[in-house]
């Protein structure tokens, strides 16, 4: 019988790999300096709780945010000065943490590039 | 725009406009305090027409299948026919002891009529017979059967003034129990950390009590802090928990001597790995200290917090 083929959210590990990965993921933001001080205000509860549907669509996960939604959620960022740098930044501690976590190089690729088709939407373009 | 009919008035919301900002627009006289979904004296019961989930956050499932919902969080998407809570939402009580802890922080004990269940660190809602209201956390352990309260009495302040010059044997009204900053026994080994400043105490204290009673072996220290020495209070007891319990320790921590204390923790526990932590008081301090133990390495999901929600009626 031939093996189905398994979605990138599940060759990564699902859910339980969202959850390995959040915490890990936002100590890493927290702490740089490149982007640490667009998140000095917000509340860390429901900030994980974004983070956690952030890369459960990263993951290619049952999350889809709409180009719109992401502009939006944005939006009051970008006024704040988010550019590039800044996604840049961003994209190199998600790639980090799967790495921390055991992730297979071709899959960290995969999810980078989920990452990266939000480019415009995030930074308002 | 969505109407909320109330008691046969029909009030038309503005866009982005709360049913409770509706209610007071229209000269309703509804229960409220923090605005913010914390404190639930806002709690009203939906007749007709459903309710925006945001709206039935942090209520008990039971309330949330009989329609209940916090109007300051309610900005309906449809008609919506709303009531005031019904009877058994709110239990009568009469306060018991009421006593100074410290200059400026009052312990007020309170005697249900008929007993709730509730847990150390979780919050009710006082109301005075007029129904001005205020949320305190909860110190004491259901088995004690009276309920303690911390409240500090703030300058002008129209509840706590009031139950400053209260005596036992006055009628009150109490709501809840609310929230979900309390202890579970799920790992007895587990070294625990609570900090907190002022009545940040309140459901410390309770927490680690509840915790030594359901024989926690792991390792207990509590943080108070405080401005000065005389913004403490319950030393004499939490001292004496010290000297009952190996695993407990009780640590001040002052401003002008140990300086603030999320940087005081950090340099007393720089890795809290595998620890489970507690932070009550005031919100900007609880972020904080929220965020100082998170990256010294505790897991998001083992960081309890009770942010104090000020009251915000603007009185």
């Amino acid at each position: 019988m031939p093996t189905p083929t398994l979605s990138l959210y599940e060759q990564i590990g699902g859910a339980a790999a969202v959850d390995a990965a959040v915490d890990l993921f936002y100590r890493k933001v927290l702490v740089d300096d490149r982007i640490s001080h667009f998140f000095d205000d917000v509340d860390m509860d429901r900030q994980i709780s974004k983070q956690k549907a952030f890369l459960t669509m990263a993951f290619g996960g049952p999350v889809h945010y709409s180009g719109q939604d992401m502009r939006r959620g944005h939006a009051h960022l970008v006024a704040r000065g988010l550019n590039d740098t800044h996604f840049d930044a961003v994209v190199e501690l998600l790639g980090g943490t799967l790495q921390e976590l055991g992730v297979a190089p071709e899959l960290i690729q995969q999810v980078a590039a989920i990452a990266e088709s939000t480019r415009n939407d995030v930074l308002n373009r | 725009m969505p109407i909320l009919n109330w008691r046969g008035q029909s009030i038309e919301l503005s866009p982005g406009e709360t049913a409770l900002e509706g209610l007071l627009r229209c000269g309703v006289d509804i229960a409220n305090s923090c605005r913010a979904g914390a404190c639930q004296s806002c709690l009203i019961q939906a007749k007709s027409g459903n309710v925006p989930k945001a709206a039935q956050a942090g209520l008990k499932p039971a309330l949330a299948q009989q329609g209940y919902f916090l109007a300051c969080m309610c900005k309906p998407e449809e008609d919506i026919t709303a009531e005031s809570p019904g009877a058994g939402v709110r239990t009568p009580a009469r306060i018991h002891e009421i006593r100074w802890l410290s200059p400026s922080v009052l312990h007020v004990g309170i005697e249900l009529e008929s007993p709730f269940d509730y847990r150390a660190g979780q919050y009710l809602t006082l109301f005075r017979p007029d129904g001005l209201c205020r949320s305190y956390s909860i110190a004491s352990l259901p088995e004690e059967n009276i309920i303690n309260l911390h409240v500090r009495v703030i300058p002008n302040g129209q509840m706590s003034g009031w139950l400053s010059l209260q005596e036992p044997g006055i009628q009150l009204m109490t709501q809840g129990p609310a929230g979900e900053c309390f202890y579970t026994a799920d790992s007895p080994e587990q070294p625990l950390l609570l900090a907190g400043t002022g009545t940040g105490l309140a459901p410390l204290y309770g927490i680690a009590r509840d915790a030594l009673n359901q024989g926690h072996i792991g390792e207990i220290r509590l943080y108070h802090g405080a401005l000065n020495s005389s913004g403490l209070y319950l030393v004499p007891e939490l001292e004496e928990l010290t000297r009952e319990y190996a695993n407990f320790h009780y640590q001040p921590a002052l401003l002008d001597e140990q300086g603030p204390l999320p940087q005081y923790l950090h340099s007393q526990h720089p890795k809290l790995n595998g620890w489970r932590g507690f932070v009550c008081g005031d919100p900007g301090i609880v972020n904080q200290l929220k965020k100082r133990l998170f990256l010294a390495g505790m897991a998001s999901r083992d960081i309890h917090s009770d942010a104090f929600v000020p009251n915000a009626t603007g009185s």
